[in-house]
């Protein structure tokens, strides 16, 4: 598992790395972690001419807290978004999602931006910021704009990135709700979801998505909507509704589909139980 | 008084057999210079990778190379072209079968080597490898071994077209391998005819991996001046490595050094000889220089030796108290494209007519089929003796499955059918003579260990509450009682490619007192250098810490069959023994010389000789260690060594009784092993540190294989699981806790008494985790339903007896 | 493809070399600097043999290019023996609890554990096997290997004190 060659670029700031993608267009691809991405390269999935390494770039580190909102820099670690107590505090359910993560070697250098990004049905980021209602910044040659999470995944690693673009910031509003939390299954650690659901409730109000369910995460308004009413069945059968899991080595699709109602049963009595 | 203290004070000194010794091979491991393959750096070695099929079944239309050529790096492309004029092209199987080196015309799996790029490195060989244009012709695959075995069935082997007598009897049909029988057909099925009871069921023990940590490798170096090839590499067995080299390449022997370096695992992974091994050879004569050749992850999975894949059709008979009268077993056994199992000669399916496991049961029969299908080659034992671990499962599911048509307790089926302690030696339906064995003891020592009465009465609680609606959770009690055979074996009737599978051991004793011994086996983790020292410093009263083992080189190691089976304790173990007493005999004779007394007024006492009667008249062995290289005795050589080559005389039946406790979350199919509690019954212990590591250990990977590990392919032959994502190796957070406890019954044959650990906890421990899991819902009905146990097959038992109703 | 100039801190010493930007650190240092403790056992960085620490943090050196590595600081197990060439803590509790087998994982084990414990120096025994479930043994079921970390943590604890 040895991956092809590639000219290796290491930009102190955003411009300089938008430049490159620029210059080398489909051949060039950003590097955060690269858990993702380098273990593709091994198996020469995808064809990479110029790698370019966001490591330096200071503006897209950094984690705020204010009262209202938190932003994460794109190349914030699951390990530091972990390890960060006062957005522990405000926002726990990042905490319990990123915990559930890969494994300890992975989430000192798995990115959040990069979780987000990628595309990639499996990862955990993706559903958990739609719950949220996240929204993503992207910089591009044209400028700056704002993304939400739930508008952001078309399809498998297709999303609403423009080639160009780089997912600098992620922004979330503090959420009213008091109930929350991830629930996942999963073969192992290392593994990705058999299913895993994001439930935030409380206040007449939620939010409730779905992991590696489809070839995109599931945020259901309508389980939310019903959840916030209280209405656990009437949630539950919108997201069940709304998910299309195919079959692999987890299980054939009715079993993902049975795991995941009850998995999405456990969080919502999780969350309601926190929220009280 | 004081004289018996003083022995044991030096006894503890010697740091011999029975002492939980540190592991010497650990200072090195634990800072990070242990010396395995793949940190082999040879002066201008090269690195050879392979072009793999990426097809199960195909014509290989035409290979060009010419692309790859251009890439820098790359200095040559072997094809079976190219080995065809050497006749490397294909090569012996261990199991009398041939097997492509590189795709000669077609290839049979996916993954299967089709050409070898050599380069400067790996990265310019992985190049080269991609550069490689091939062009392929599908042909029909055949996955299922049933669908093998059906008249129109593609045909998988042309080169045996016409082919009708293997190396193993008469072939019926173009993919049947063999068939292979033991016991009494006849006389069992009149027995099932006329039983109280029969229980029948197909018992599959799925495809799975030994998928060591350190993948497969090997660095071939020619030495075009001497003619001496050295071919380092993760061999099992390096002196039958040696030979098989010398057989197919036409080197001289005595002009091949084979050495397994440190070895990273092997779980019965490295026994066999891959097209790796030769191509790197033919690369290292071709170009001159050294060539290494380390699979990835990938390759492993998908080419390296395979494990297990039977599918066993069972038959037990009892009278309706349930005492076992026969049992029957029919076996296909699915040996993919070529028939490359490691096992002796005469047992094509390995020794698994120790199916009647732990019970008397009088009359047996056994029949098995290999069929070839469109897989990897393998078979091989798994961190187990040859096929003992299908057995064992047989046996242990079919005593569960005839518990539920008897609705009896099946701890106590077991129980009134062990072979009892008096029977011993005992000779099985099936062909073996048990050495030792007292199953009555470690049964009741393991039930009340775990207090089972109070688990069955806390699981009828469970089920009342289930059914109540109060849990969704059931409680399943796994039970197992194994017995193994070890230790292959007497000349008489077990060699591999003609080489009977004795072992050895020589020591040589310095003038100083010290020691090195080399044996015929490797240790791939065993500990070898620390306990076969400790049976040295017991026999000969030298500190363990005194004796250097070394293992590995055949230039310098006397020839063995190496490590795999649970071979090293029963065989070279005692070859160690053996060659340990001539030492002591020849040290006697100085002594007598010494203290001027005849050798028959000398008693041995730990580390010493001593005049009968007179206990100030004595000779330490470190004296006489000095004496053998510093006097004239007359009538005796100087010097101190010896060397054994044992054929033993029978093999060892390790045994064991183990229990697990498992929740099981039907809604999911998750489940937590609470409890699990091994009993390991290995005759005489030379380091009980080292056992309980290694039933931690062979614990794991039954949990592991019972669990959720398996090889699978989907219907084109495409190979699903050639990842550690996919296929399982658990973490120390899935991985249970294991209780560990042991009775004492030598082995009455071994010089030592010691039959051999390493193996039973895997061939014990799958059986009681499937059983745990079968036990869970056998209230609800299920009879028999196939591993791995994910958490989707369970929940499919749980769905298909409606446990998910409303 | 052309190679890069890089400079990294291994063990303590400044190193550097030339290498592809593709290369894998676990091949730089393998290969290039022949620091052959941390091994290759999936390349997929599911099993952590290759698990060294960089900057402070536990990495799997297989699924790290050398390119992102340049500048960092890089230990090894061989970086974690005493001084005077004995063996540390955990080295040392890794032996005399029987926490390896084999060997191979070995080197990843306990530069995992080594970081572990920096940042958890208390752990519990469900906090050692989460914090150690990035790296897979295929000998010791992991009894042992946990049995060391937690007789380390209390070792580690009590040269803190004795040194405070």
């Amino acid at each position: 598992m040895i991956p092809a060659g590639f000219e290796y670029h290491r930009p102190a700031d955003i411009r300089s790395a938008i430049s490159i993608l620029q210059e080398h267009g489909d051949a060039a691809r950003v590097i955060a972690g690269g858990h993702s991405l380098i273990p593709m390269m091994k198996l020469r999935m995808t064809d990479i001419g110029h790698l370019v390494d966001l490591q330096a770039i200071g503006e897209l580190k950094g984690v705020e807290v204010g009262a209202e909102k938190v932003t994460l820099g794109a190349m914030t670690t699951q390990a530091e978004l972990i390890g960060n107590a006062a957005l522990g505090a405000k926002i726990p359910l990042l905490r319990e999602a990123a915990l559930q993560i890969a494994d300890p070697q992975v989430r000192y250098v798995g990115t959040v931006g990069g979780n987000v990004a990628n595309g990639d049905p499996g990862n955990d980021m993706p559903g958990l910021m739609q719950c949220l209602d996240a929204t993503y910044t992207l910089v591009g040659p044209d400028g700056t704009r704002d993304v939400a999470a739930r508008d952001f995944y078309e399809a498998a690693y297709f999303t609403a990135r423009g080639d160009e673009e780089i997912l600098t910031r992620i922004t979330i509003p503090v959420p009213a709700m008091k109930g929350y939390a991830y629930e996942k299954q999963k073969r192992k650690i290392g593994d990705y979801a058999t299913a895993a659901a994001a439930v935030l409730v409380g206040g007449g109000k939620a939010s409730v998505a779905m992991t590696n369910l489809s070839d995109t995460p599931i945020w259901s308004e309508a389980a939310g909507a019903a959840l916030a009413k209280g209405d656990v069945e009437g949630c539950v059968a919108a997201a069940m509704g709304a998910i299309a899991p195919s079959e692999d080595m987890r299980g054939p699709i009715a079993f993902k589909k049975h795991v995941a109602e009850v998995i999405l049963r456990r969080a919502i009595a999780k969350a309601q139980e926190r929220a009280k | 008084m004081k004289d018996e203290v003083t022995s044991k004070d030096r006894a503890a000194g010697l740091k011999g057999m029975g002492t939980s010794r540190k592991r010497v091979e650990d200072v090195r491991f634990t800072q990070g210079k242990g010396n395995y393959v793949d940190d082999i750096k040879l002066d201008g070695m090269l690195f050879g990778d392979f072009v793999r099929s990426p097809y199960a079944h195909a014509k290989v239309v035409n290979i060009d190379t010419s692309a790859a050529m251009k890439v820098p790096g790359v200095l040559a492309v072997l094809t079976a072209k190219e080995l065809a004029p050497l006749g490397l092209h294909w090569m012996p199987t261990l199991a009398g079968d041939k097997q492509m080196v590189l795709a000669d015309g077609k290839v049979l799996f996916q993954g299967q080597e089709v050409a070898f790029v050599v380069a400067t490195d790996r990265y310019a060989a992985a190049d080269g490898v991609e550069a490689v244009e091939v062009d392929y012709e599908e042909l029909p695959v055949v996955v299922d071994p049933f669908k093998a075995m059906e008249p129109d069935a593609p045909v998988l082997r042309e080169d045996l077209a016409g082919k009708m007598e293997g190396a193993h009897g008469p072939r019926k049909h173009h993919n049947h391998i063999f068939t292979w029988e033991a016991g009494e057909k006849d006389a069992t099925e009149k027995v099932l005819s006329g039983a109280d009871v029969v229980a029948e069921e197909m018992v599959y023990y799925h495809r799975t991996h030994p998928c060591p940590l350190e993948t497969c490798g090997c660095v071939a170096s020619m030495d075009k001046v001497t003619g001496k090839l050295t071919l380092y590499g993760t061999f099992q067995a390096p002196h039958a490595i040696r030979t098989v080299v010398a057989l197919i390449s036409g080197i001289a022997e005595h002009n091949i050094r084979v050495i397994s370096p440190d070895i990273g695992g092997g779980f019965g992974n490295k026994v066999g000889a891959y097209s790796g091994y030769v191509c790197s050879v033919v690369a290292s004569i071709v170009t001159g220089k050294p060539v290494k050749w380390v699979e990835d992850r990938m390759d492993n999975l998908m080419s390296t030796a395979f494990a297990r894949d039977y599918w066993m059709q069972g038959k037990i008979a009892a009278t309706k108290d349930g005492k076992i009268t026969g049992l029957w077993c029919h076996t296909t056994a699915d040996h993919g494209g070529f028939d490359a199992c490691a096992d002796p000669t005469k047992f094509p399916a390995g020794f698994m007519n120790i199916c009647t496991g732990s019970y008397d049961i009088p009359t047996a029969y056994l029949a098995v089929d290999g069929v070839y299908t469109n897989k990897a080659p393998g078979g091989v034992a798994y961190r187990c003796s040859f096929r003992v671990t299908e057995a064992a499962y047989f046996i242990e599911r079919m005593i569960e499955v005839l518990a539920i048509k008897l609705n009896m307790d099946a701890a106590e089926l077991r129980r009134i059918n062990f072979i009892r302690k008096d029977q011993f030696p005992y000779n099985s339906a099936l062909g073996w003579e048990y050495d030792s064995g007292d199953y009555h003891t470690a049964w009741d020592k393991a039930l009340k260990a775990v207090g089972y009465d109070a688990l069955r009465a806390e699981q009828a609680q469970r089920i009342a509450d289930f059914k109540a609606g109060k849990t969704r959770k059931l409680m399943g009690i796994g039970l197992t009682h194994f017995t193994e055979i070890v230790g292959a074996g007497p000349v008489k009737n077990c060699d591999i490619l003609g080489l009977g599978m004795f072992d050895s051991c020589e020591i040589r004793i310095h003038p100083t007192g010290s020691a090195i011994a080399r044996l015929g086996t490797i240790s791939q983790g065993q500990g070898h250098a620390t306990t076969f020292a400790q049976i040295i410093a017991s026999e000969i009263g030298l500190p363990a810490d005194d004796i250097t083992l070394e293992e590995g080189d055949t230039d310098t190691a006397p020839y063995g069959l190496g490590t795999y089976g649970s071979r090293s304790t029963p065989v070279a173990g005692a070859a160690t023994a053996m060659a340990a007493r001539k030492i002591r005999a020849k040290a006697q004779m100085i002594a007598a010389y010494l203290l001027e007394v005849h050798d028959d007024d000398l008693e041995w006492d730990v580390d010493r000789f001593v005049v009968k009667g007179d206990a100030t008249r004595f000779k330490t062995m470190k004296e006489l260690a000095f004496a053998a290289y510093n006097k004239a005795i007359p009538g005796l050589e100087p010097g101190l060594e010896a060397v054994s080559y044992y054929d033993p005389p029978n093999m060892t039946y390790p045994f064991g009784a183990y229990i697990c406790v498992m929740d099981i979350d039907v809604d999911t199919g998750e489940h937590d092993v609470r409890q699990f509690y091994a009993l390991d019954d290995c005759g005489t212990r030379i380091n009980p540190m080292i056992i309980e590591g290694q039933v931690h250990g062979g614990c794991t990977e039954g949990y592991a294989i019972a669990m959720g590990q398996e090889i699978a392919y989907d219907e084109m032959g495409n190979h699903k699981t050639a990842t550690l994502m996919d296929f399982f190796l658990p973490t120390a957070w899935e991985t249970p806790t294991y209780t560990t406890d042991f009775t004492v019954t030598p082995s009455p044959h071994h010089p030592i008494g010691a039959k051999g650990v390493g193996e039973s906890p895997n061939v014990g421990s799958v059986p009681c985790f499937s059983n745990a899991v079968h036990d869970a819902f056998r209230h609800f009905g299920l009879v028999q339903s196939h591993m791995p146990h994910d958490h989707w097959r369970i929940w499919k038992i749980a769905e298909d007896l409606g446990l998910h109703a409303e | 493809m052309s190679k890069m100039h890089v400079k990294l801190k291994v063990n303590g010493q400044e190193v550097e070399g030339l290498a592809e930007p593709r290369t894998l650190l676990i091949h730089f240092l393998r290969e290039n600097l022949r620091i052959t403790g941390p091994h290759i056992g999936c390349e997929t960085s599911h099993c952590g043999a290759c698990t060294v620490d960089m900057n402070g943090k536990s990495v799997k050196s297989c699924t790290v290019f050398v390119a992102q590595a340049n500048g960092a600081d890089v230990t090894t197990v061989e970086g974690l023996v005493n001084a005077d060439g004995s063996l540390g803590v955990i080295q040392e509790m890794f032996r005399e609890h029987h926490g390896l087998q084999c060997g191979f994982c070995t080197p990843g084990m306990i530069t995992r554990a080594h970081r572990l414990l920096q940042e958890n120096p208390s752990p519990t025994e469900e906090e050692v096997r989460f914090g150690m479930a990035g790296n897979l043994c295929r000998c010791t079921g992991y009894q042992n290997i946990v049995k060391a970390i937690l007789a380390s943590a209390d070792l580690l604890k009590g040269q803190k004190e004795a040194a405070e």
